[in-house]
């Protein structure tokens, strides 16, 4: 991922992000990435990592999805 | 205007809180029990002569100057060694002190030059005044005996021979130093220099050699300056009371007519220094002995390392240009503001709003980093600001935001004075932040205990009278398991301070923590596979943290610079809270900051998502008040962070960027990226100083002006403002902040200020933190630590002192994760870089003073092992190479670095380093991974090709177009 760009980069982060909230418990993990996204990133940013979203999401952790989708709402 | 002259006590301030009352000269007088008899008949203003007491060190008794009488005492005790004493009657002045004082001072000058009126000491010397006290009118010892003063000696026992002989007691001047000489013959062997090289600095470079008359100043084992240990961190010259050591600009321009009291534009530790003038020149930086962050220390960078100032390079003028390949045009202020402002508004009409945006300094003041945050927020109307914190300590602020509620350390650098147990994770405070480690030595040598967490073998775990107790040479990489296993060994073996935890914390958070730390996979004999520390080592690391008294962590970027730098900062958090070490002198959570101001970059909001006072963009009520001031609406949603608009560069949303006082390409991860994103984008505008290398890239350079030529404020790591102080005019003709101005002024969003004090008044009147904080407060004051407002109008020294900021203390969960970048077959090694004493960051600074004498090139640290596998040896060109790039450099073969690991400085641009990290980052904060990168070492002949290509590209970018000579009629 030396030069990659978007999305691959973001589906990395989203994914870093995801595995810390992961560790700190199930109740913790979901709301705890869509916090930090919304918080942290950029709406150019959300709009790209959703696009990958609904095309499947690939590549994004099992959480990960589920807090993108509750980010979506 | 006039010299501040600081009063010297003779010796140090006695910390006694009991008082005793003596009779000085008929005077009662009371003073805390253990001060002199010389400084308490000072603190009645009465100056008892002295030539070997000074009070930056500890009283000698050598110079027998200070003699006094003590009724019902036998002799004539030295002033500076007696401490007084309830009762005493002291007199200072009779017949017999007049008689002695004279003998001695006569015995002085009989082996002292008298070319007094051509010294560079004149209007400065502490000998000469003492002749002057002691009524000294003649000397009746001539110079044909033996003496240190002339190089050769008229040989008396050939009368006949008209040759004089080599005086063997006389020693040449040493000027291998590039800042200051030494001259021996000018020597008294006071031993100032050599108590404030040991006591002050802690290097213990000085030392007396011989004995008697042969007795002399020695660097090392009678080495030059240079060639010794010395760090050049000039408390010797500053100490001596002569012109023995004198600085080199002192010796050429003159003594100084006028001084202005200001901060050091360095480190974060916030040095306060007196610029002294003779008129618009400065002589020389002398720290100040009021500065409260460096209590009259200096290092060799604040001291001596501002002559970049006037470097030639500086350019001095605004420059335009179409494309980067074209040369630079020099044009005025105004052509250069509408310029980039056309530009600007060009970029957003056709690819949006959100289409630009700025980075701030953590060099520029409070106040210039406001100004640039408040026209991309208002001005350019997105939030698309950043600050080079990103890259450095961006994870201090999300884990200790997290778990305590402010982002900033917690203590004042005083602290450390009592402090019993140091802890010290990836830092090398001795290189990168040499004052306050002068202090941490200090306090070691005096007894305290030290824990150094460090892949390196760094100065600090041993070196003069300073030897760590333990030294944990962990993995880059592996910080979260180190620190997990710590708190392991302290929550399984029942040393966690449960009073503190119930009083101060949540409980039930702490009780899921302690589960998970106590876990059998999270022991240091477990983790030791991953982490290569020695388990028994870190048990006993770990006791004796939580054991060993008040217990403080100092950390720097070895801690945050990495994938899981925000789970380390937390890491650190939940160890202070299960210790109890939070809330007091001497403990605390220390994040030693990189840059003069990166703590009041991130303080003015300069992050994309908050607001000065880290007060997130999306809270209405703040952001309302924000609006309310600057009478526009702004954008609720967060922006750009670095590497996210270099991503956005790629993809071609992002296509203008304003630069303050910062070299993304040099100092920013993934060199090829950068580059790549910097051409993608239609206009940069880079504010600075010199043409960096960023500037390569770009299409409008704004001269910056220096600390010595503005007014504002810097933010030290202790929270500290202090005030800069202009002592000259700015030579590129505006100050930085005025420089944002015009530029604001040309996109059509104009801010009026006349001052910087009225920036601060609004940073004050928006920011809780702020509130209390005016120019005239900080007049008053010196300097003052935020949190300064109605509940804590003196500003706060300690925080968190009957409470977290955010309530109860917040333990999390730190889970390791490795990071992505792995050792393989290909690339074995683990590049780890750092910093070197006498450069700063990317050198832009320092490598235009002569502190290149002491680093001419970064070299690669690697272990005799690596080395000798490799065929490399001391000295070789090697070929660096990683899954990101490759570079070459020089090696440096040092047992140091652990097998296994290698190390870089990044303060050359030719060397490259960043071509070679990767684009790893921070998970909550995109902060890079610099410290941890794979690499291969081989054998090399030169520089590689991308050096070449670079080292041309950079030629051709730096071309400035002569002006255009009318042709004469």
């Amino acid at each position: 991922m030396h030069t990659s760009t978007s999305p691959d980069r973001l589906i990395y982060m989203a994914n870093q992000i995801g595995t810390f909230f992961n560790s700190q418990g199930v109740a913790k993990a979901v709301p705890g990435i869509t916090e930090h996204i919304r918080k942290f990133w950029d709406p150019r940013m959300r709009k790209q990592i959703m696009a990958h979203l609904d095309a499947g999401g690939e590549g994004l952790d099992p959480n990960v999805k589920d807090a993108l989708a509750a980010l979506k709402n | 205007m006039s010299l501040i002259h600081e009063i010297d006590f003779g010796t140090p301030r006695s910390k006694s809180e009991k008082m005793v009352t003596l009779t000085i000269d008929g005077q009662s007088i009371s003073v805390p029990e253990g001060t002199s008899i010389m400084r308490a008949a000072m603190e009645m203003g009465t100056q008892i002569p002295k030539l070997c007491a000074t009070d930056m060190v500890d009283a000698f008794g050598s110079c027998r100057l200070c003699l006094v009488e003590i009724e019902g005492r036998a002799g004539t005790p030295a002033s500076c060694t007696t401490p007084a004493m309830e009762g005493l009657v002291v007199h200072t002045q009779n017949e017999r002190l007049k008689k002695l004082r004279k003998g001695v001072m006569e015995l002085y000058i009989s082996d002292h030059p008298l070319d007094c009126l051509t010294c560079a000491a004149n209007g400065d010397c502490e000998l000469q005044d003492m002749a002057g006290a002691v009524g000294l009118r003649d000397v009746r010892y001539g110079y044909d005996g033996e003496n240190h003063v002339f190089a050769k000696t008229h040989n008396h026992s050939h009368d006949h021979s008209p040759h004089d002989c080599e005086n063997d007691h006389w020693m040449a001047k040493d000027d291998s130093n590039p800042y200051f000489t030494y001259d021996p013959s000018k020597c008294i062997v006071c031993s100032r220099c050599v108590r404030a090289c040991e006591e002050v600095q802690g290097t213990f470079a000085l030392t007396i050699s011989g004995r008697g008359f042969e007795s002399r100043v020695s660097p090392g084992m009678n080495e030059s300056f240079l060639g010794s240990e010395c760090v050049s961190c000039g408390a010797c010259v500053q100490a001596c009371p002569t012109a023995t050591l004198t600085e080199k600009a002192v010796i050429e321009i003159g003594q100084p007519e006028h001084s202005v009291v200001t901060t050091c534009a360095y480190c974060g530790v916030g040095c306060t220094f007196k610029a002294e003038m003779r008129g618009e020149e400065v002589v020389r930086m002398v720290p100040y002995k009021d500065g409260k962050a460096n209590r009259g220390h200096s290092c060799v960078k604040g001291r001596f390392a501002w002559g970049y100032t006037n470097h030639k390079e500086r350019i001095l003028n605004p420059m335009v240009r179409e494309k980067i390949t074209d040369p630079w045009q020099e044009v005025s202020w105004d052509e250069a503001f509408n310029f980039a402002a056309k530009k600007f508004k060009g970029i957003q009409a056709k690819y949006g709003r959100d289409s630009i945006g700025g980075i701030t300094s953590s060099r520029c003041t409070n106040e210039e980093v406001f100004v640039v945050q408040k026209l991309i927020r208002a001005g350019f109307g997105n939030n698309n600001v950043d600050t080079c914190a990103r890259v450095c300590h961006s994870p201090t602020g999300y884990g200790l935001s997290s778990t305590f509620g402010t982002s900033a350390g917690t203590q004042d650098f005083d602290s450390v004075e009592d402090t019993d147990v140091v802890m010290i994770i990836g830092a090398n405070p001795t290189d990168g932040h040499p004052v306050f480690a002068s202090r941490l030595k200090k306090r070691l040598r005096a007894g305290a205990k030290l824990i150094v967490v460090d892949p390196r073998r760094t100065d600090i775990v041993r070196s003069a009278h300073i030897e760590a107790q333990h030294h944990l040479p962990l993995m880059p990489g592996t910080n979260v398991a180190v620190l997990t296993a710590i708190a392991h060994v302290i929550v399984t073996e029942g040393l966690a301070d449960e009073t503190f935890i119930r009083e101060r914390c949540d409980w039930s958070e702490f009780e899921d923590w302690a589960a998970f730390v106590a876990q059998p996979n999270h022991s240091p004999e477990a983790t030791a596979i991953m982490t290569g520390v020695d388990p028994k080592e870190l048990r006993e690391a770990a006791r004796l943290f939580a054991t060993g008294g008040n217990g403080a962590i100092y950390y720097g970027l070895g801690v945050t610079e990495h994938s899981q730098g925000s789970t380390t900062v937390i890491a650190i958090a939940n160890l202070a809270m299960v210790t109890g070490n939070i809330g007091r002198p001497g403990v605390g959570v220390n994040p030693l900051r990189g840059q003069n101001n990166v703590q009041g970059a991130c303080d003015m909001g300069s992050f994309p998502h908050e607001l000065p006072g880290y007060r997130h963009i999306s809270g209405d009520a703040v952001r309302e008040q924000f609006e309310a001031m600057w009478n526009v609406k702004l954008n609720d949603e967060p922006g750009l962070r670095i590497p996210n608009m270099f991503d956005a560069a790629m993809d071609g949303t992002f296509m203008g960027l304003y630069v303050q006082g910062e070299d993304i390409l040099q100092s920013d991860p993934n060199t090829k990226h950068v580059v790549a994103a910097l051409s993608a984008m239609e206009c940069v505008i880079v504010h600075d100083l010199f043409l960096n290398e960023t500037a390569n890239y770009a299409h409008v350079f704004f001269p910056g002006s220096t600390f010595l030529e503005k007014n504002g404020t810097f933010t030290n790591a202790e929270r500290r403002i202090q005030r800069v102080r202009k002592v000259m005019s700015p030579k590129n003709g505006l100050e930085d902040w005025e420089v944002t101005l015009g530029f604001a002024k040309a996109l059509g969003y104009e801010m009026k200020y006349n001052h910087p004090s009225e920036i601060m008044d609004e940073i004050a009147a928006l920011t809780p933190t702020f509130a209390g904080v005016s120019y005239a407060k900080l007049e008053e004051m010196g300097s003052v630590q935020w949190p300064c407002n109605e509940k804590q109008p003196l500003g706060t020294p300690v925080m968190h002192i009957d409470g977290f900021v955010r309530g109860k203390g917040k333990f999390m969960l730190t889970e390791y994760v490795a990071t992505d970048e792995r050792t393989g077959p290909r690339f074995p090694l683990l590049l780890t870089t750092g910093r070197i004493l006498s450069q700063y960051n990317v050198g832009a600074q320092t490598r235009r003073t002569e502190n290149v004498v002491w680093h001419q090139e970064d070299r690669l640290e690697m272990h005799p092992h690596d080395a000798e596998m490799r065929g490399v040896r001391d000295g070789d060109w090697c070929r660096l190479q990683s899954r990101a790039g490759e570079t070459t450099l020089r090696a440096l073969i040092t047992e140091r670095v652990a097998p296994g690991v290698v190390y870089t400085t990044f303060h050359h641009p030719t060397t490259q380093a960043n071509v070679i990290t990767t684009e790893f980052s921070d998970w909550a904060t995109n902060c890079p991974e610099y410290k941890v990168t794979a690499v291969q070492i081989s054998p090399s002949n030169g520089p590689s090709e991308w050096q070449k290509e670079y080292d041309e590209q950079a030629r051709q970018s730096r071309r400035i177009a002569m002006p255009v000579v009318e042709a004469a009629e």
